[in-house]
């Protein structure tokens, strides 16, 4: 469940577009295979991807429905995030009290989340007390009671804080932001729902939705730790085996973001955030590496981009600035955020653009590229396989981007492939297109034409 | 609210409060874990410098982090933030490697640098391949002492942290108001002054500070090495040896001695109305002993007096405010255990729907009053130890989260030791304990409450 906060204005923005996660997915490291990955399929055909790892006496599970808040009906928009906050609120004979309770005493941590794309659900538990974990977690799976004080308090909570940011100029810049990209489309909608839509939410509603997407069809399941192939397959038909066979998903369409476009938001504060959106690339696309090598040498996440160099290490004009390839299922986009002093706002935003202009016209050199290929190759078992949660997390997401269970082994090569001129190219398709740009900050100063 | 987020060094001043909770909460590990890991190794350079490895074989990374025993809390009066303002500078190159090079080679391999500041320590982090820390290693121990500052890169970096204060605290209601609430919790103790610094203070902040700063503190007697993952203590020990080893021992530093807290005496208030604000919040603070400065048991019965009053949603604040009686959209309490000197101990809450934010402030007092008066059940001490004593079982599953836990607690003067035996001092915590510290501690006479107040209502 996600309630609104006052999270600075970068990483909401960011998170309209979701799933950055998706793609930062990256390489194993070198000669010792960090993960080795097997394909369980449970007696009534389950599938999941296992690392088997007994170091530490814990077991991760993390699965994904398909169809999240963008599934929700017309007038009763926040079904999604609702629904996800009620699932230790009451499953099966336990009411809310006595399930959490049970949860508790045995020591397991249990999560749900909805995104546009997916509902997540996530559960850590100890290895000697995975028995009645697991039955907990099938219980919230197959069976939440959607009773009516949970939902009452679950639904006011999240109003709260639907209110609490109703006047914080970086909630409204976000949502400014979506509406302006995405249009009519379901990605333009608060994830959360408006007090209105909240309100019309009914217990049948949030039994419908869930019967909807809870599906044995439109699962993916990843497991890590301490567990072995055949203990798990008899769990797999345990925590999803009575699920309905087929989801009943609405079909959702493709969206171009609308580029292209000013959007201010006056305000007066101490600093401006700028926000910049171009086309981006699809994850299926044969130049998907290129375009993720070049993002990362404009202004990819580390100390070493064009755009942290320009504007931070040279003039000092920021403390964060960052690009990145933002796909979700329906949508994809390259987008550049920072937030600078007011005064200076312009300076900035025409430094961003000559970058862009010049990665457009100009591309890489041979030395960026080899190094941005190093880093990229080599941070993907740093930055993905580091906890069994974070495995889980990744090999969820290799299998919703049917990338392939040999994926790790193959995407070194992938990389490696890439030459400059594909680069250049890549480049040109992306960036020459004219942008979105918001501007939140006070009224006035913005040049930066070019 | 430790990691996320490679943009920038960071500092972490406004994170403080939940972040120090949640390192306190996923505190040790090893203990008596028959399944356990290799041993943790720790021993001591030539130099002085204090080594900790903490060996994880599951996969090829490697942490790295040197943690540096000088924080905010030891500036000098006049010169706040230079403590991370000068965390920055050691991004600035040496004599022998120019600026970005360190940054280039880690990139290069595919590995992660940052570092962060805080009250009591500043550190620097590195994750890598095992193959690579060496590298990493030699370029650490380079710039423990051979630093080259301009004046040049001095002004740029400056205002890079003006704008990560602004970013961080201008353009947050929440962290303003924090910020004075702190200033007037702590009334001689340097915990009040902000770890990013003062604006105006910071504004003036020149290389002649930052040359003092380094040579006071940054030396191998005053550092701790902890590196976690594919490595042994004794491979550890030689690369150590051959880097950091080199390094002169810098002159013995003092004791760290702050100014101390006088008695508290007063009830106090502190108020911030904006118009960014619409549903008004509140925490009240109190000063109370932490786990280095605590007499034995008491640190442990505050860490697990906060669980149980107000750490989670199975706790008695949660559920009487938010679910029994509905009158809160959040509320809860927190307990900043791993500092020096005498810490923060704070409840907080939000009202939801038609109550008032002073309904759920009293209702909080109700809650510590009837710990006070009534104590606590066997039951409900029972599970929180529990939790405390699974969640470093838990622990061991993030190589960076050790390394974090390891190296906060020896910079603020604990030991190994002190981590291994944590998980028995929390089981011979008694209800009676819980009581005391509740009943010596949270008295609503000797606190700061702040109010974050939307701009047409008043409080009362």
């Amino acid at each position: 469940m996600t309630t609104p906060s006052h999270s600075r204005f970068l990483t909401a923005a960011a998170s309209l577009f979701l799933a950055i996660v998706l793609l930062i997915l990256p390489t194993l490291v070198s000669a010792r295979a960090a993960v080795t990955i097997q394909e369980v399929t449970s007696p009534n055909g389950i599938k999941a991807w296992l690392v088997e790892d007994h170091a530490v006496p814990i077991i991760s599970i993390r699965f994904a429905f398909n169809g999240g808040s963008t599934q929700d009906p017309a007038g009763k928009e926040g079904v999604a995030n609702l629904m996800t906050g009620l699932f230790d609120e009451g499953a099966g004979d336990l009411d809310a009290n006595a399930f959490q309770e049970r949860l508790d005493d045995a020591g397991a941590e249990m999560r749900f989340d909805a995104s546009r794309d997916y509902v997540y659900g996530s559960m850590r538990m100890l290895a000697d007390q995975k028995d009645e974990a697991l039955e907990l977690l099938r219980m919230a799976i197959e069976t939440p009671r959607f009773d009516a004080a949970p939902i009452d308090r679950i639904r006011s909570q999240i109003v709260s804080g639907i209110v609490a940011n109703a006047k914080d100029p970086e909630t409204a810049a976000q949502f400014a932001w979506a509406k302006a990209l995405y249009g009519e489309h379901p990605y333009s909608r608060r994830d959360e729902g408006t007090e209105q839509t909240l309100a019309s939410i009914t217990a049948e509603d949030l039994k419908s939705f869930h019967k909807r997407l809870f599906a044995r069809e439109n699962l993916t399941v990843a497991v890590v730790g301490a567990i072995d192939a055949e203990t798990l397959k008899l769990e797999l038909d345990k925590l999803f085996g009575d699920l309905p066979e087929k989801p009943s998903l609405q079909p959702v369409d493709r969206v171009q973001p609308k580029l292209a476009q000013e959007i201010r938001i006056p305000y007066d504060l101490p600093q401006a955030t700028l926000q910049l959106a171009y086309p981006g690339i699809e994850r299926s696309d044969p130049q998907f590496f290129a375009a993720f090598l070049m993002n990362h040498i404009l202004g990819g996440g580390t100390f070493t981009s064009r755009l942290f160099n320009e504007v931070r290490e040279k003039r000092g004009l920021a403390y964060g600035i960052e690009s990145s390839l933002v796909n979700n299922e329906h949508s994809s986009g390259l987008v550049i955020g920072t937030a600078t002093r007011s005064d200076r706002a312009g300076e900035a935003l025409a430094i961003i653009r000559a970058e862009v202009k010049r990665m457009a016209e100009q591309g890489v050199t041979d030395e960026e590229l080899e190094a941005a290929k190093k880093y990229v190759i080599g941070s993907y078992a740093i930055n993905n396989l580091d906890t069994s949660r974070g495995i889980a997390s990744t090999l969820v997401e290799l299998q919703i981007d049917k990338l392939g269970i040999d994926y790790m082994d193959r995407r070194k090569n992938e990389i490696g492939a890439v030459t400059k001129e594909d680069v250049q190219a890549v480049a040109k398709r992306l960036l020459s297109a004219e942008p979105a740009i918001m501007i939140v900050g006070p009224a006035g100063d913005s040049g930066g034409k070019g | 609210m430790t990691f996320e987020g490679r943009v920038g060094r960071r500092s972490r001043s406004s994170f403080m409060g939940l972040a120090a909770v949640a390192l306190i909460a996923v505190l040790p590990a090893q203990a008596e874990a028959p399944r356990e890991a290799a041993a943790v190794g720790n021993f001591r350079l030539d130099n002085g410098m204090e080594v900790v490895v903490i060996p994880d074989h599951r996969a090829p990374i490697v942490t790295h982090m040197v943690w540096y025993r000088v924080g905010s809390a030891d500036e000098p009066p006049g010169k706040s933030g230079i403590a991370h303002f000068f965390e920055h500078l050691m991004f600035k190159g040496t004599k022998t490697h120019p600026a970005g090079e360190f940054d280039s080679k880690v990139a290069e391999i595919g590995g992660n640098g940052n570092a962060f500041t805080s009250y009591d320590y500043t550190a620097y982090i590195q994750t890598v391949t095992p193959e690579a820390l060496e590298m990493v290693m030699g370029f650490e121990s380079d710039r423990m002492r051979n630093l080259n500052l301009t004046d040049n890169v001095i002004g740029t970096e400056r205002d890079v942290i003006l704008e990560e204060r602004r970013s961080r605290v201008e353009n947050s209601p929440e962290a303003l108001l924090s910020e004075e609430v702190d200033a007037t919790l702590y009334q001689n103790h340097p915990y009040r002054v902000p770890v990013i610094g003062w604006m105006h203070e910071v504004e003036k902040l020149n290389r002649t500070d930052a040359v003092a700063f380094y040579d006071r503190y940054y030396a191998p007697n005053n550092a701790v090495l902890v590196v976690a993952g594919d490595v042994d203590p004794a491979n550890v020990k030689a690369l150590a040896e051959k880097t950091y080893g080199k390094v002169e021992r810098g002159p013995d530093l003092p004791p760290r001695v702050r100014p101390q807290e006088p008695e508290q005496n007063t009830k106090r208030t502190v108020t911030l109305t904006d118009p960014r604000v619409s549903v008004p919040s509140f925490r009240k603070s109190w000063v109370v002993p932490s786990y280095q400065d605590a007499e034995t048991g008491e640190a442990e019965a505050l860490d697990l007096l906060s669980e149980i009053l107000g750490g989670g949603t199975r706790s008695r604040i949660y559920q009487e405010l938010v679910v029994r009686q509905g009158i809160a959209s959040s509320a809860g309490a927190y307990f900043q255990g791993d500092a020096l000197d005498p810490t923060t101990f704070s409840i907080f809450g939000a009202p939801r729907g038609a109550a008032s934010l002073e309904t759920v402030e009293k209702a909080i007092d109700t809650e510590i009053v009837k710990i006070i008066k009534d104590g606590i059940s066997d039951t409900e001490l029972e599970k929180a130890k529990n939790r405390f004593v699974r969640s470093m079982i838990f622990a061991r599953d993030s190589q960076s989260g050790m390394a974090n836990i390891y190296g906060s607690t020896l910079a603020t003067g604990g030991t190994v030791k002190d981590i291994e035996e944590w998980p028995d001092r929390i089981r011979r915590v008694t209800a009676k304990q819980i009581q005391d510290a509740a009943a010596k501690y949270l008295n609503p006479q000797h606190s700061v409450a702040g109010y974050l107040m939307p701009e047409t209502e008043s409080k009362n």
